[in-house]
Formats: structure tokens, sequence, C-alpha cells
């Protein structure tokens, strides 16, 4: 029989791929072939995208960006037997993009089948969950803090710390809350493995439930993903049935109920307190911490929340063991970070590789540099929050630390490259937009000082008091940055600051002016 | 609210009954059933979750996913966030503005509505379009037309 895989990934859907799967099997239907197509997610090679796969003895062969009118040109050179043709890309796992990766908690996203936990089972999953369920509760703990897994979220705080804190923490309930609600934009890999490994997500919140004593579990996906909503809650009824989830886990005497929630059009709610917010169905405000969600968090019970990619990669920790995850990666940045290539970007897509590869690397070497074929002008890193980097700086290594140390930081690891037409003033404006657009509201500097940063930036494009008014908006900046609650108003002056400071002459500032 | 009746949105509403939690989720039920939240609808929902009306319109102020009157039949959303300006939407949204949709406007014309958006998390195929949550990669207008049609037709 023949064995052909298309994704059902969104960025596969919107460029054509569910047409493409139909037309096959029409095709297919009336030659009497038999096939069996398998939908999987995305390789998460973008740009190939429709990327159709082929089983043949030897591997799966790639056909790339296909469209519905070159498939009876595919089925005359024999495509689905593997034969060749000029949008062949061989043996997709030998691609020069694919090969070098470090896949770990995306090893299985655009291989199997998303919703077959049989497809799971034999590509090693669950195998970190019954370890797990064999060990004492805070031996989970433990492995978790000694493989230095950071939250992938952003704020990059050890995960086996807040597991310790909520596992000591007494209370009659205690929930795992997945932050699902990806936001930034530039990032899409949480999107990609809810929708290309479901069970991954659900087998790493089951095992944050044991190891904190939850019963409970929520993941919140914002409302603009619904074909992974719609994903984690056939997961979620499959592993039901299975009895993955339930009253038994597995059969053991562990418990664990999983539910979706879904978002409605804030970005804020990817801010873990107004997201607990959002839970419990109020408006999306920002909680004031101390206390933290560990200690007080949903419905004031014990909480622990974690980002899709953190929760992602408990797995495979418990299956290899901590020190394999941790012998990956660079000073404390340890393990694997799935960076998106995104933007004015050739290759676009998921690169997952331990800590420590440059920028450089990442943008030119692996992503090959814009699609518009343009100079490189610049690079936002960890979304809209995120500093803008120049070509200068692409030996920077990527880590939370490395990062930090050159005035910006990871985020969620979406790298999104911008060409020399871009102009940086808008940008920095943009950024101000956003904020004032998004604001929760509740921090003054945040609330109002984004509107008034839209202003002071367009009066010093404008030419206005420009020394006055760049004084002006660093002292808003400091004020935003010291005087918000969270990184919404925190950390709108990154982007903002960085822009200006790079490309000045974006802002009609005079070369050698004070900034 | 033509074809709806307050008791049969109660009734919807009925596992959520004096549940204060479920405020967000009692909007989005009657968002997914009508097309949009009916102002009697704000005063059922504070009535089945035992709360105030100013607590119910508070959220369905919050969230932009909200709408106070019925939508389009076709909404598209169009991404206005920065991977997909480095992608070059801005000649998008200009050349569906000189078409006549404004998409900070969010206006209704032709029975077609466009919304601003930020990130569909198609960020690597930008310009990023949704057309009744059929995603766009490398959006043009006529892409973007094509897939209203067919949801019409």
């Amino acid at each position: 029989m023949i064995k052909a895989f298309v994704p059902l990934d969104s960025a596969a859907l919107s460029v054509g791929a569910e047409e493409v799967a139909l037309e096959i099997a029409i095709q297919a239907a009336s030659k009497n072939l038999d096939i069996q197509i398998i939908r999987t997610g995305s390789r998460g090679m973008l740009w190939l995208e429709p990327l159709v796969e082929v089983e043949t003895a030897a591997g799966r062969v790639g056909y790339c960006n296909v469209s519905v009118e070159a498939i009876p040109e595919l089925m005359t050179a024999d495509f689905l037997n593997g034969q060749a043709h000029e949008s062949c890309i061989g043996l997709v796992e030998e691609n020069e993009f694919l090969k070098n990766q470090d896949r770990i908690t995306f090893a299985r996203v655009g291989v199997i089948d998303p919703l077959s936990l049989a497809d799971y089972e034999s590509h090693g999953g669950l195998v970190g969950l019954r370890k797990a369920i064999e060990m004492t509760a805070l031996d989970v703990v433990s492995q978790v803090t000694e493989s230095g897994l950071r939250g992938r979220g952003g704020a990059g705080f050890p995960a086996g710390i807040k597991w310790h804190t909520v596992h000591n923490t007494e209370s009659d309930q205690k929930y795992i809350c997945c932050n699902a609600d990806e936001g930034d934009s530039g990032t899409f890999a949480d999107r990609m493995l809810m929708e290309g490994d479901p069970f991954t997500l659900i087998e790493g919140m089951i095992i944050a439930g044991i190891a904190v004593g939850a019963t409970q579990g929520l993941i919140y996906v914002r409302s603009e993903y619904p074909h992974a909503i719609e994903i984690l809650n056939r997961a979620i009824a499959i592993a039901n049935e299975f009895g993955l989830l339930g009253s038994s886990v597995l059969g053991s005497k562990n418990v664990f109920s999983l539910e979706v929630r879904i978002g409605a059009g804030s970005y804020v709610c990817g801010e873990e307190t107004a997201m607990l917010e959002s839970l419990e169905g109020k408006r999306g405000m920002v909680r004031a911490k101390p206390p933290i969600p560990a200690l007080v968090g949903l419905f004031g019970k014990p909480t622990v929340i974690n980002n899709v990619m953190t929760l992602a990669a408990v797995p495979m920790i418990l299956a290899q063991g901590a020190a394999a995850y941790q012998e990956l990666g660079h000073e404390r940045s340890r393990g694997t970070q799935v960076f998106q290539l995104a933007g004015n970007i050739k290759r676009g897509g998921i690169v997952e590789l331990a800590f420590g590869v440059t920028l450089g690397d990442l943008v030119n070497k692996i992503g090959g540099g814009t699609f518009s074929g343009k100079p490189i002008k610049t690079v936002q890193i960890g979304g809209p929050l995120g500093a803008y980097f120049g070509t200068e700086s692409f030996d920077v290594a990527m880590g939370y630390e490395s990062l930090a140390q050159a005035g910006g930081m990871l985020g969620h690891g979406g790298i999104v490259v911008f060409d020399e037409t871009a102009n940086m003033a808008k940008q920095a404006r943009f950024a101000m937009e956003f904020c004032a657009e998004e604001s929760c509201g509740k921090c003054t500097p945040c609330r109002i000082g984004s509107t008034r940063g839209v202003e002071v930036i367009d009066r010093i494009v404008a030419g206005e008091d420009q020394e006055k008014n760049l004084e002006l908006l660093e002292d808003l900046c400091e004020v935003m940055t010291d005087g918000s609650l969270c990184a919404m108003g925190g950390l709108t002056p990154m982007p903002v600051r960085s822009a200006l400071k790079l490309f000045p002459a974006d802002f009609g500032i005079k070369t050698g002016a004070k900034l | 609210m033509s074809n709806y009746s307050e008791e049969s949105i109660l009734n919807y509403l009925g596992p959520y009954k004096g549940e204060a939690s479920a405020i967000l989720r009692s909007l989005q039920l009657v968002q997914e059933l009508l097309g949009y939240v009916p102002d009697t609808a704000i005063d059922l929902i504070a009535k089945n979750s035992n709360v105030s009306r100013a607590e119910v319109y508070g959220v369905f102020t919050f969230y932009s996913d909200f709408r106070s009157t019925p939508p389009a039949s076709v909404v598209i959303k169009v991404c206005v966030a920065e991977a997909c300006q480095a992608s070059g939407n801005a000649d998008l949204i200009s050349e569906l503005h000189d078409q006549g949709y404004d998409i900070h406007a969010g206006k209704i014309k032709d029975d077609i509505q466009m919304e601003q958006t930020f990130c569909l998390g198609n960020c690597a195929l930008g310009p990023s379009a949704m057309v009744n949550g059929k995603p766009i990669g490398r959006a043009t207008c006529s892409k973007i037309f094509a897939a209203a049609a067919a949801v019409t037709s």
C-alpha cells in the first residue's frame, strides 16, 4: 500500500494543503491505487509547504510547494512511489535544514498522525509518564530541576523550582495551567506542537500533575488558533477514552482531568496572572505579585503555570533522564530552544537547537537571509516586547543570559527578520501603539504612557524640539520600565530604545546628536 | 436576536447556572450561537451567573473578540503585527483600502467585514490573513477575495 503524508498544520493549510490532500485522494481513487493518506503536523520547513511526503524503502521522500494544479504531472512522474520530479527534495530527514537540528520537543511533529495514540507510543510517547508513575512525586520534581529546564514562555524561571513550591504547598486542590496564549508576533511553536503532536503536551501536563499533586489541568489557547483548539479537544477525548486521563491515569492511582479554555483576543492574557483572571471568567487584568501563583493561583489555589514548550519538554526529560537534557546547551541555558524564524526570511520555520547557536547562524546560515533578497537591516527577538538587533550583533550566542547582556531577551524564541526597507521609527511607534491597544489598563505608565509614547515619537520624527522630546521619551521609557506590574508596560520600551539607539537616522535625528 | 428567544439562550447557558467563573465562557457561547452578543444577552448572563450586569459588561468590553452587532457573512482578519509588517503587509492593507475595505474601521461592505488582528501564528508565510477561520498565507488581495467567494458560493 502507498503511504502519503500531507500536513494538516494551519501554516500548511494556509498555502493549500487541504486541497492538495483532497486532490491526491481523488486522483489516486480514479486510478484504483491502494493508498493511505496520513495527515501529519508540519516538519517546520514552512517555505516548502505544502510539503507532501511518500514512504519509500529508503525513507520518506518529500515534494515541496505542491499545488492542486501540479498533481496530474506528479502522478505521471509516479511521485507516490518516490520517483524523480523537479519539486522532489529527496529524503526529508536528510534535508540540510532538518538534519542538523536537535529535535527533542519537536521530534514527532510532522512525522506522526497527531491523533494516533498508537503512533505516539511507537515513537517514544508515554515512556516518561510510565516512569513518573513509578517514581515518588519529589523524584519527578528533582528530575525536572536537574534537567535545568527553564520557562520557555519568556521569563526563563527554573521549572523545577516552581514545581517544588507547588509540591510543598498544602491544599485540597491544585492546578496545572498551560499557557498557550501565544500572542507574540513571530512565534508559532506552541501552535505547531499542539496541532502536530498534542499528546506530548498532554503527557507533560499529567507528569506535572503527578509531581505537584494536582488533579486538574487547563490549557488556555488563544482564539486565533481554531485548528489547534480542535485538535487538542479531539486528543483529550481520545486520552480520556484510552484511560490516559481520568480517574486512573494508565491504571495507576493518579487522577488527572484536562480541559481546553479559549481566549477572546487579548494579548495581555498571555501574562500569567492576567491569564488566571481570564480563566476565572473575568477581565484579563494583571495581578500584583506577590503572592506568586505557585502559592495563590487559579481560584486562590496553588498553581503551576508553564508555557506549552516547557511542559512539552518534560516527557523527554523523564524518558531519557535529566542528564541527557542538561548536557545540551550553553551556560545557564540548558537543553534545546525551539527557535522560530519569521518575517522576511527565505527559509522560515522551526529550528530546534541546543542553546548557544549564534544569531547570525540562525538567520543567515540556516534561514538563508531575507525572502526579498535585500540585505538584512535588523531582527527582533522575543516578540513585540523584544529588542531589535543589528547585523553587528550576529555573533551573540542564543541564551537567556547572553541575550540579556546584549540588551535584549530571548522571549519565546521568535526571530523576526526585516530587510533594509524597514523604517525603525515606524517600528518604535508601533511598539507603543500596540501597548496602548493591548494594555489591560491596571498600571498608569502602561495605560497612559503608551499613548504619550506614540505622540512623543511622532514629534521627534516631525523634528519638533528634538532634543527635549528625546529626553522626554527616555524619561517615559524609564517610568514605564520601572512603574509597570508586568512585561506589557515594563518591556515595551525595549524595542523602542533599541530601535532609536541602532537607527537614529530613521527618526530624523542628525548624526552626532545626543541620545 | 429574532431567531432566539430569551428562554432558549437561558437554556443554552444552563450548564453555567450560578457560576460566576463562567462569565467569559457564557459570552463566548452566546457569540457562537448568534454571531454577536446582543445587549439583552448581557442581562441574561448576569442573571444566570448570579452577578451584576456591570461585571458581565466589563468582561464583554475587555475582549476584542466580542461584537455587539451581527457580523457580515464573511469576516476577514488581516494581521498587522511585526512579522507581517516585515513581509510587506502594508501593500496588502493599502490595496484592500483601495477596494473600499478599511481593516482598522471594521465596517461591512458587500457582506464582507475586514478586521485587523495581532498575529495569527503564521509568521513565516506572511502577510497572513484568515477568512472565516481559514488561514491564508502569503496573502494577496486576489487570494483573500477568492477565499471569501468560496465561503459565499
